[in-house]
């Protein structure tokens, strides 16, 4: 008990001289995290609708180079960034700029080379994720949509990333919770996280212990309170279980309460409504029947 | 009303080597409600698929409208608008809510306006007797019910033609009615259409022609009575016993 208190006291000691510079540390870790697994995101994206446009034998050759070279690029970025230490790629474009301009060019804040690294780090992972995602929603819909006419970028963006960010959002979390610890490994380029404070703690103090100890419960809160937030987006995403019937006497009356103006001034609307009166002759039989509210809509107005 | 809308010429698929499309000849003319018939193998799929070009065709012609739809520079999106497709699976898009099946094609390939497409959208659920289900995923819909917002979802792109790849295939027995009778409901109201089916008596009920395939090609084509009642070809009354003396 006697080492309990004792590790106690010095834990507000340390945190009463280095308290912000463990926040800040904090600080900076989170935001670097969630701002590079979301930049990753985008990049495993942008991969993963490129390495799925659809090619076929017929395509003329030119598409298919480009198709094709596009692939290999993006492989090699993959294995590339998968299958070497962040904490080398770290050092490797960090160095990299001064070296080919002979120090004309460099990174002029260490946040922007840190940023450069996690984001495309994480983006080699999300890329694979991404592509996994894809494939696992079931080409119907992809058919489906295409057989109302919507080209390839449409369907990606409206039908299957969707959902396909959806399958992949516990993968997301992993890697939003492996850049809050693995960003660590910045210090080697000089970028002040939360782990660069226990350095510049220790250095001083030689209280390595309280210190690890407030590292530990800063990671551990940080990529719990992720994890229940992560949570809570994907229940979000999932909608509810349960909807609602909806009356035809109130389909009527949303269909004339709307206030949004329509985009093209109206125009469009009144093209529909006289298309459908010269089509209501063709149908006269079944509008009696089936097409009650939208009858009553015309009348009122 | 002698309209030719598609015109289908020496049109031949292979996959590989296994030829399963050879030397198709085809004319659908507006209000033509053709039934496709055949057994499972013999291409009629694939015949849909190549209309829409789901799949390429490895030779031959479809013109539509009299332009040939492999053309260079043929606008393959805006076709597809026009002919619509109803698969046997639904193949309704799980992330959207059924109106939002219904308008997502009007805005973002029509570009219709919100208001517009919504209305269009509820024009054809209610036609479907889908109306009260707007709200609904379709993973919390039925079998049927799915295939009958699958077919709104077509008509509110306002086709000039609807492919149906087995509608009622993959649907239960209690369910096939609900999803016939929409169907009959479009004959009545002279929708182009052409039906893969093996829902014989539909077939023949309500179909003005009749086609039966066999192996990858037209086996024996004609009026339902004369495909159903009096049918020339060996083949046809083999295929068709099957189906009549259960
Ligand atoms: N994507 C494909 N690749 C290879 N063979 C295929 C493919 N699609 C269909 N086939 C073959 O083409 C033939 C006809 O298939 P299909 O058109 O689906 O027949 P049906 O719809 O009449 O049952 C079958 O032998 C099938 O195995
Ligand atoms: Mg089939």
């Amino acid at each position: 008990m006697n080492k309990m208190a004792q590790l106690g006291s010095d834990i507000v000691k340390l945190w009463g001289d280095y308290g912000n510079a463990y926040l800040s540390g904090i600080w900076s870790t989170i935001s670097l995290a969630v701002i590079c697994t979301a930049v990753g995101c985008i990049i495993g994206l942008l991969c993963g609708i490129l390495q799925t446009i659809p090619c076929a034998k017929t395509d003329n050759i030119i598409k298919r180079f480009f198709l094709g070279l596009l692939r290999v690029i993006i492989r090699i970025y993959v294995e590339v960034f998968r299958g070497t230490p962040m904490i080398l790629q770290a050092v490797f474009i960090y160095f990299a700029l001064p070296y080919f301009s002979d120090n004309t060019l460099r990174f002029d804040s260490v946040w922007l080379a840190a940023f450069t690294v996690v984001s495309i780090n994480t983006g080699a992972y999300m890329a694979e994720s991404v592509r996994g995602g894809i494939l696992s929603i079931d080409v119907g819909q992809t058919e489906g949509a295409k057989a109302i006419g919507m080209t390839h970028f449409k369907t990606m963006l409206y039908v299957i990333l969707p959902q396909a960010l959806r399958n992949i959002m516990p993968q997301i979390g992993n890697n939003l919770i492996i850049n809050i610890k693995d960003t660590s490994v910045l210090f080697i380029i000089g970028y002040t996280e939360f782990f660069a404070v226990h350095k510049a703690a220790v250095g001083a103090t030689f209280k390595y212990f309280p210190s690890a100890t407030i590292e530990m419960a800063g990671y551990l809160i940080l990529t719990i309170v992720c994890s229940v937030i992560l949570r809570y987006i994907e229940r979000r995403m999932d909608g509810t279980d349960s909807y609602s019937l909806v009356q035809a006497d109130q389909l009527t009356l949303a269909a004339g309460t709307y206030t949004y103006p329509a985009k093209t001034g109206g125009r469009d609307y009144e093209a529909i409504k006289n298309a459908e009166q010269l089509e209501a002759g063709k149908r006269a039989g079944i509008r009696d029947v089936g097409n009650l509210n939208l009858d009553k809509n015309e009348r009122g107005r | 009303m002698d309209e030719t809308i598609l015109q289908i010429s020496h049109l031949s698929k292979l996959f590989g080597k296994n030829v399963v499309l050879r030397d198709i000849d085809f004319t659908v003319k507006k209000g033509d409600v053709t039934s496709i018939i055949g057994s499972s193998g013999s291409g009629k799929s694939t015949l849909l698929r190549c209309i829409n070009l789901l799949e390429q065709p490895t030779s031959g012609h479809i013109l539509y409208h009299g332009k040939d739809i492999s053309s260079k520079g043929f606008n393959i999106p805006a076709y597809r608008a026009k002919v619509g497709m109803v698969f046997q699976s639904f193949n309704l898009f799980s992330n959207h809510t059924v109106l939002d099946n219904c308008m997502i094609g009007q805005r973002k390939v029509l570009k219709k306006d919100r208001i517009t497409a919504e209305k269009t959208a509820k024009y054809y659920l209610e036609k479907v007797g889908m109306l009260p289900y707007i709200n609904a995923k379709p993973r919390q819909i039925s079998g049927g019910q799915k295939q009958r917002v699958a077919i709104a979802r077509a008509l509110a792109m306002e086709p000039e033609i609807l492919l149906f790849d087995e509608p009622t295939s993959a649907l239960d027995p209690q369910m096939v009615g609900e999803v016939l009778d929409v169907m009959k409901t479009l004959v009545k109201e002279g929708l182009t259409m052409i039906v893969v089916t093996h829902e014989m008596a539909f077939a023949r009920d309500v179909s003005s022609r009749a086609v039966f395939m066999k192996d990858g090609i037209i086996c024996e084509e004609g009026t339902p009575e004369q495909i159903f009642v009096n049918p020339s070809k060996q083949d046809t009354k083999e295929f068709l016993s099957r189906f009549f003396d259960r």
